[in-house]
């Protein structure tokens, strides 16, 4: 692990070879987590061609299955999860910007759940960061950095694309 | 009234009527509501948000429509719902409303929904709960009914859009309506370019023109070039009063009928917030006209519901101990 972050293009690169290796074969449904990690689908689908993910993208709001209601209420306000295809008995791939505590996967899986039954579920992760507080892993990582609890990494998207950044709370 | 249905913050903590709350947060209300109507289209119709927390149903009064969709609103959210019908338990045993409602509170309830026949009854109960309780106006007497009012302001915006460019027509029971009241307030916060009541001078409130609203008082004049039509129920205790001669004369002069909808806009929508007598204020052709939107406003009842309920129990974390918002 490291802390220095590479080229945002060389880790999508990286990502989408090893998704291309990997799941090739599978007719994979492409989901994206709010609001980082569909930026980071978009990148994936666009790099991998239009044949290669069946279907159009799906996105994933997990803010009514946060475990976190209870102490900081209402999340504001992002776009409605939309998956626009049955995800019974499919392979999907679940792609966010950040793995960081695993909550945020843990919520997205129920919410899956209650969608349908699909027949994998894979993950991949732009940046694997250092913090599990859940048995959960990526299966396909950009980077994987070290970071302290005051270290915080966040993807943003603005006018020259896709950025990340690296904050301390000190 | 002061907002004590706000937290310091400016969030929901209480939802007991429309006045004094800002057109951003009844935004906030039709937007959540906008997400919630979604979880309908999935196989698992609920999400876990609200899941071990406990909502009370009171109802006081009869209602089929609001309880029923305020316990649906409350299981798609995943909480507890229990629905009391208090005519018929301990109150009717002498019991003190406050006693029921302490009672119902030590069975660490988190919410409650209130209907009552008496005006202001949720403000009371909202200001004797537990601070971590939440109270949801469900209608009280001739007050307010919020929940109404913003499930019909959805219906709206779905078909409609931009509200200041509408020209929205009640008719009816404008005096003694707790829907048309906080209706009129909420059309008017979110900058409804005209609102006109319709009505004969004994169902309008005196003090019309302080609300805002121009006054008609011929049903074919206030019709006319309107984008929204709201019916209203006619009261059968309002004949009894001798406010009214009788129901047939009324439906002469004030029912809407498809002649009468001609003059609104072609594309005008009728809406009514149930439950509906057919020849009475309104013929049974436009209730189940193509123009009618009466059961959208039932199923869009649910969404407006998960939002509010989500929304004021979601605040009560800013409460909570030594918590950061």
């Amino acid at each position: 692990m490291t802390t220095s972050i590479s080229n945002i293009d060389t880790l999508l690169t990286s990502m989408a070879n090893d998704i291309r290796h990997q799941l090739s074969d599978k007719n994979i449904l492409l989901i994206g987590i709010h609001t980082g990690g569909v930026w980071v689908a978009k990148a994936l689908a666009e790099l991998l061609g239009e044949d290669f993910f069946d279907g159009s993208l799906g996105t994933l709001n997990i803010a009514y299955y946060r475990d976190d209601f209870t102490r900081i209420g209402m999340h504001p306000q992002v776009a409605p999860s939309d998956l626009p295809f049955s995800i019974d008995d499919r392979h999907l791939l679940l792609v966010d910007d950040v793995l960081h505590s695993g909550r945020t996967v843990r919520a997205a899986l129920n919410e899956i759940f209650d969608y349908g039954r699909p027949a994998s579920v894979s993950f991949a992760v732009l940046i694997e960061r250092s913090g599990r507080e859940l048995p959960i892993q990526a299966d396909i990582i950009g980077q994987s950095i070290n970071l302290t609890d005051e270290q915080h990494i966040k993807l943003s998207n603005g006018d020259s694309g896709l950025q990340l950044e690296l904050r301390s709370n000190d | 009234m002061t907002n004590n249905q706000l937290t310091d913050s400016g969030h929901l903590r209480h939802f007991l009527t429309i006045e004094g709350l800002k057109r951003p947060l009844l935004t906030e209300i039709m937007d959540r509501a906008e997400q919630f109507s979604s979880i309908t289209n999935r196989q698992v119709k609920k999400v876990p948000l609200l899941r071990g927390k406990t909502i009370m149903n009171l109802f006081f009064e009869n209602s089929t429509r609001t309880r029923t969709t305020f316990e649906l609103a409350a299981k798609r959210l995943s909480a507890d719902v229990m629905n009391l019908n208090i005519s018929t338990s301990a109150t009717s045993k002498g019991e003190s409303l406050l006693d029921t409602l302490h009672n119902l509170e030590a069975m660490h309830t988190d919410m409650f929904v209130v209907r009552h026949s008496q005006s202001g009854a949720a403000e009371f109960i909202a200001q004797h709960v537990a601070p971590h309780v939440s109270v949801i106006n469900a209608g009280d007497g001739c007050h307010a009914h919020p929940t109404q009012a913003m499930l019909d302001m959805f219906t709206i915006r779905r078909h409609k859009q931009h509200f200041p460019d509408l020209r929205v027509a009640i008719i009816g029971d404008i005096l003694h309506s707790r829907v048309a009241r906080s209706q009129i307030q909420a059309l008017s916060t979110l900058g409804v370019g005209e609102i006109r009541v319709i009505g004969p001078k004994t169902l309008l409130p005196s003090d019309c023109q302080t609300l805002g609203v121009h006054v008609y008082h011929d049903i074919d004049e206030g019709l006319r070039d309107v984008d929204v039509i709201i019916t209203l129920r006619l009261q059968n205790e309002r004949m009894q009063g001798a406010l009214l001669p009788s129901a047939r004369e009324y439906f002469q002069c004030f029912g809407l009928t498809e002649e009468k909808l001609q003059l609104a806009k072609p594309d005008a929508i009728v809406m009514h917030p149930g439950p509906i007598n057919r020849g009475v204020e309104i013929a049974s052709t436009v209730a189940d006209g193509p123009q009618s939107v009466i059961l959208e406003q039932v199923t869009h009842g649910i969404a407006i519901r998960m939002a509010v309920m989500s929304m004021a129990l979601g605040s009560q974390s800013e409460l909570a101990e030594g918590s950061t918002p």
